[in-house]
């Protein structure tokens, strides 16, 4: 039989606050366990939370990118369970009432048959809540111990419509939505640190039924890979179990990515019943049209719009564009690379090829990208401007690479890789290299006149490496076609 | 001295009479004769000696730098809800019979600027769920009139102690008449004031929707003073509302001729006990004579009033007391086998059955399936309840009725009865519902024991509360009248 894929995403975004959803506590990360946890974070009796403003900014900045509706009248729920990270026994959040309404974003795909095509994931909802602190299982001789530093850290949980239809999407909405909270700044991106993390829910039907089939819940998944390897594993699994006649439980499944699979969280299967109910300790949050417009009004510029700007002002093709504009770093780096050197469409091939296969060869993120946009900026500067020709731009980019310096001007003197511009000095090596090669020159002088064209690439070979790389190719050539034709 | 008003002894302390470490030493002696020992009220669940004196002290010191206020070295006491940095802060449960809070809650901060002192922490039923005061892990409390009585409930510590003299005034909660029916069996004046006005930080919460503080004391111009240091807006609280707190003793002089009093007949009804209803109509016919209106008016949905009660506080009391869990503070079981174990244990050992059955009604009505049928409809109700109030207070200023259906009763007669019990609240209920103000001063006797008029004003108008019941006590005596057998003279 064939089957068709369905995939919705919940993904948790921490934001970037300074303080704690509902405390005055710091949410910087990495703190020893429990000294970022005040009275409201530990749920002492008698405390009472109050809401961080920032995070309602934040969270209708994100609403306003996704152009989606704003809730005016947003409410918290209580969502009650039991665990010893969930400090009152029960998370606030927001159930009925969430502050961004329904929402869309549009996604492109990088790779795979329908590269470069568009599609438009529709959003349910996104709503804040707080975070829970963590369980450290280890060091604790068989007990478990409790770190409360995140717990009331902001999230915004962002929940698709199930409409994607393969991992490759899910991870193309994944990895726009990554962009799109970071180009707010409303979220550092950082997956290692657990500041995004996805849960996938998936499941199959036949292909045409319209009623869904069985999802399950693949939880806290935190890269990008892990998105597509941890869908793809759940997907054959799903697929064995439907092809053998079987069918699947609805649960919540955990990906381990050592064995590549995924397993069932919880050995019992307890139906919770998390008897959702208006915080009565918070006010419902009301706002505005100008609360609104004045977010609104204020938005950075977005992935998709920088995208259609470098097509349209910079005439950078759709793809180029897409892969440039992905990450906030990424765009910042490249658009600081063509101011300087005023030309982007070769700050568009030296981002997208020298640097960016250098940057996979070592694994480092554009943010630690050894060599800055300024200087990399300041080398296509030399180029264009002809001080370097295109080897020597490669020699140079290696130097600046593995940092020997990140003086450009400096290194293209000790490296000698300054352009020949110097016509006396060109005709003296070609004549140097027509007299060494007479055999050659007799051949080129005898061929007809179509095939001299291919023969002419043999000399100018020779006067580059005679020249050590460094003279202007394009004087070679025309020095080289003048002193060739007087011989014939 | 110890019939001495909050008035008078702050009068006595700024005129030199008697120092701070005096007073405090003189109740600290009579909570020893009175309280403690198996014969004693039990009102105390915490008497801190040491830190009292050595706020007195502290007191006397700043009096005599001249930086006194009418509180400096005034002695009070606070309901065991209210949290009190570095002193046990049980809530009247086992659960928390360890908890010492690292924290005051904003009133008790409130009186600790002012330079007031605290004798100790007040019983009361556990988490404030009770009417009798028979709910608590530390005992119940015994009625200074009879002792073979309650005090009433939750505030039924505070109550009794400032009823026996053993402290001039004390905080107490009201969730749905916590406050005022303990005032009323006790002969006392009590108020509950505006949800809002109070705040409720460091008051751990019940149902949090419903709880306010307030003051239990001996006069209205007592409660008044109290007020004017327990009102305070509070930023750490979402639900504490920015109005500005006026000084309460201010009116208290204020002519009230012309006030028109409505008299809603639901809460007269026709089985109301013939007593009751002569001595509360009796002090209404006080008001009338100096120079208010009656006016009889309905509450129509004054009987939904218990059922919607018991949804809403149980639903939001199931949540509240999900913290006490036995995993960062509290009592926790001996030897949990797991987690699972952990919990149960904790918590089936550390709470009282009366929370336990609230827990389990709240847990129910919030259940998928029954959220609609139950915790939507009853804030449906709470919604027609307000309304009737706040069409009333288009015709009338004040609303009038018994505080209670019945005195004091005795102890144990309602407990195998919870329904009986919770008919406790049925006149004081409704205020906690609609978040309005409401009072309890004494109207008289019935039996030999104290009767409670229940003083109802429309929102903020505490000080107009204060007014009518400081008038009325300028022209009676009934708030005069102290228990006999407080004598300390053994």
């Amino acid at each position: 039989m064939e089957w068709e894929v369905v995939i919705g995403l919940e993904i948790h975004a921490q934001l970037a606050t300074k303080s704690k959803i509902f405390s005055g506590s710091s949410t910087a990360f990495g703190a020893e366990p429990n000294t970022q946890a005040s009275l409201v974070d530990l749920g002492l009796p008698g405390v009472l939370p109050v809401f961080n403003k920032e995070a309602l900014n934040m969270a209708v900045q994100f609403g306003c990118a996704i152009d989606a509706e704003i809730g005016k009248v947003s409410v918290f729920d209580r969502k009650n369970y039991f665990y010893p990270d969930s400090p009152k026994g029960y998370q606030t959040t927001q159930l009925h009432h969430p502050i961004v309404g329904m929402g869309h974003i549009d996604i492109t795909l990088e790779d795979g048959p329908d590269k470069g095509v568009t599609k438009r994931i529709n959003v349910t909802r996104a709503h804040l809540e707080e975070d829970a602190g963590k369980s450290l299982h280890e060091d604790f001789q068989g007990m478990s111990g409790i770190d409360l530093n995140r717990a009331g850290t902001p999230l915004i949980e962002i929940v698709s419509e199930p409409e994607m239809r393969n991992a490759k999407e899910a991870v193309a909405y994944f990895k726009k939505m990554h962009s799109i909270v970071t180009y707010l700044g409303i979220c550092d991106g950082d997956l290692s640190q657990g500041s995004m993390r996805c849960d996938c829910n998936v499941s199959l039907r036949p292909k045409g039924q319209e009623e869904f089939g069985t999802r399950t819940e693949i939880k806290n998944v935190n890269s990008f890979r892990f998105v597509e390897q941890a869908i793809n594993c759940e997907i054959e699994r799903q697929r064995d179990i439907l092809e053998d006649g079987g069918s699947i439980v609805q649960e919540t499944r955990l990906y381990d990515p050592n064995k590549n699979e995924t397993r069932s969280m919880r050995s019992k299967e307890v139906a919770n019943d998390y008897r959702y109910f208006p915080c009565p300790d918070l006010l419902p949050v009301v706002i505005d049209d100008d609360y609104i417009e004045a977010i609104r009004s204020h938005l950075p510029e977005l992935p998709d719009q920088k995208k259609q700007r470098f097509m349209d002002d910079h005439k950078l093709s759709e793809y180029d564009a897409s892969v440039l504009t992905a990450s906030r770093e990424l765009a910042a780096y490249f658009e600081t690379v063509a101011e300087k050197c005023g030309d982007y469409k070769l700050a568009t091939n030296w981002v997208m090829g020298e640097l960016s296969a250098a940057m996979n060869k070592s694994d480092v993120s554009i943010q630690a990208c050894p060599i800055s946009a300024e200087v990399l900026g300041a080398m296509l500067l030399r180029l264009k401007d002809e001080t370097i020709n295109g080897k020597g731009a490669k020699t140079l980019f290696q130097s600046l690479w593995e940092k020997q310096s990140d003086d450009v001007d400096a290194l293209i003197e000790s490296l000698g890789i300054k352009q020949v511009q110097d016509s006396g000095a060109i005709e003296s090596i070609v004549d140097e290299v027509l007299a060494n090669n007479q055999a050659q020159v007799d051949n080129y002088v005898a061929a007809a006149e179509d095939k001299r064209g291919k023969m002419l690439g043999f000399f100018v070979g020779q006067v580059m490496k005679a020249s050590k790389g460094s003279a202007n190719p394009g004087m070679v050539n025309s020095v080289l076609k003048t002193k060739l034709d007087e011989k014939c | 001295m110890q019939n001495l008003t909050l008035a008078q002894i702050s009068k006595g302390l700024e005129a030199g009479e008697f120092t701070s470490v005096e007073i405090t030493q003189h109740y600290l002696d009579r909570i020893k004769q009175l309280d403690q020992g198996e014969n004693g009220l039990n009102s105390f669940i915490t008497v801190n000696e040491e830190l009292a004196l050595a706020e007195a002290k502290a007191a006397d010191e700043r009096r005599a730098a001249g930086n006194a206020t009418a509180w400096t070295g005034v002695p009070i006491a606070h309901k065991d809800l209210l949290c009190t940095d570095g002193t046990l802060t049980t809530c009247g449960s086992k659960i928390l019979s360890n908890f010492v809070p690292p924290y005051d809650a904003t009133i008790v901060e409130n009186f600790k600027k002012e330079g007031a002192v605290c004798l100790g922490k007040t019983n009361m039923d556990e988490f404030a769920m009770g009417s009798s005061n028979e709910n608590s892990y530390f005992g119940a409390v015994k009625n200074p009139w009879d002792l073979e009585r309650v005090p009433g409930g939750s505030s039924g510590g505070s109550a009794a102690a400032v009823a026996a003299r053993l402290v001039p005034a004390a905080t107490a909660t009201d969730t749905g008449g916590s406050i005022r029916q303990p005032a009323a069996f006790t002969g006392l004046t009590g108020l509950k004031p505006t949800y809002g006005r109070c705040s409720r930080w460091g008051m751990v919460a019940y149902a949090s929707s419903l709880d306010q503080a307030g003051p239990i004391a001996q006069t209205a111009e007592d409660a008044a003073m109290m007020l004017n240091v327990m009102a305070s807006f509070d930023e750490k609280d979402s639900t504490s509302i920015e109005q500005p707190v006026p000084d309460y003793t201010a009116t208290l002089n204020d002519d009230i001729k012309g006030k028109v009093i409505g008299l809603p007949k639901e809460y007269f009804p026709e089985n109301l006990d013939p007593e009751m209803a002569s001595v509360v109509r009796s002090a209404i016919a006080e008001f009338e004579k100096l120079g208010c209106t009656i006016k009889e008016i309905s509450l129509p949905n004054t009987g939904l009033g218990i059922p919607a009660y018991y949804v809403v506080a149980p639903a939001e009391c199931s949540a509240n007391l999900s913290r006490m869990d036995g995993v960062r503070f509290g009592v926790r079981c001996e030897d949990p086998k797991d987690l699972e174990d952990l919990y149960k244990r904790s918590r089936g050992e550390g709470f009282g059955a009366e929370v336990k059955r609230r827990i389990m009604v709240g847990t129910y009505a919030l259940s998928t399936g029954f959220y609609d049928a139950y915790y939507v409809k009853a804030q449906k109700i709470r919604r027609l309840i307000k309304n009737d109030f706040v069409a009333a207070f288009n015709d009338v200023d004040f609303i009038m009725s018994p505080t209670t259906p019945t005195p004091a009763f005795k102890t144990g007669e309602k407990t195998g009865d919870p329904v009986e019990m919770y008919m406790e609240d049925v006149f004081t209920i409704a205020l906690n519902l609609a978040g309005l103000p409401g009072m309890s001063i004494p109207a008289g006797k019935v039996n030999n024991l104290p009767v409670g008029l229940q003083i109802i004003g429309n929102y903020w108008n505490e000080a107009g509360m204060l007014n009518m019941a400081h008038q009325f006590q300028t022209a009676t005596d009934f708030h005069k009248e102290a228990p006999a057998g407080i004598d300390s003279n053994r």
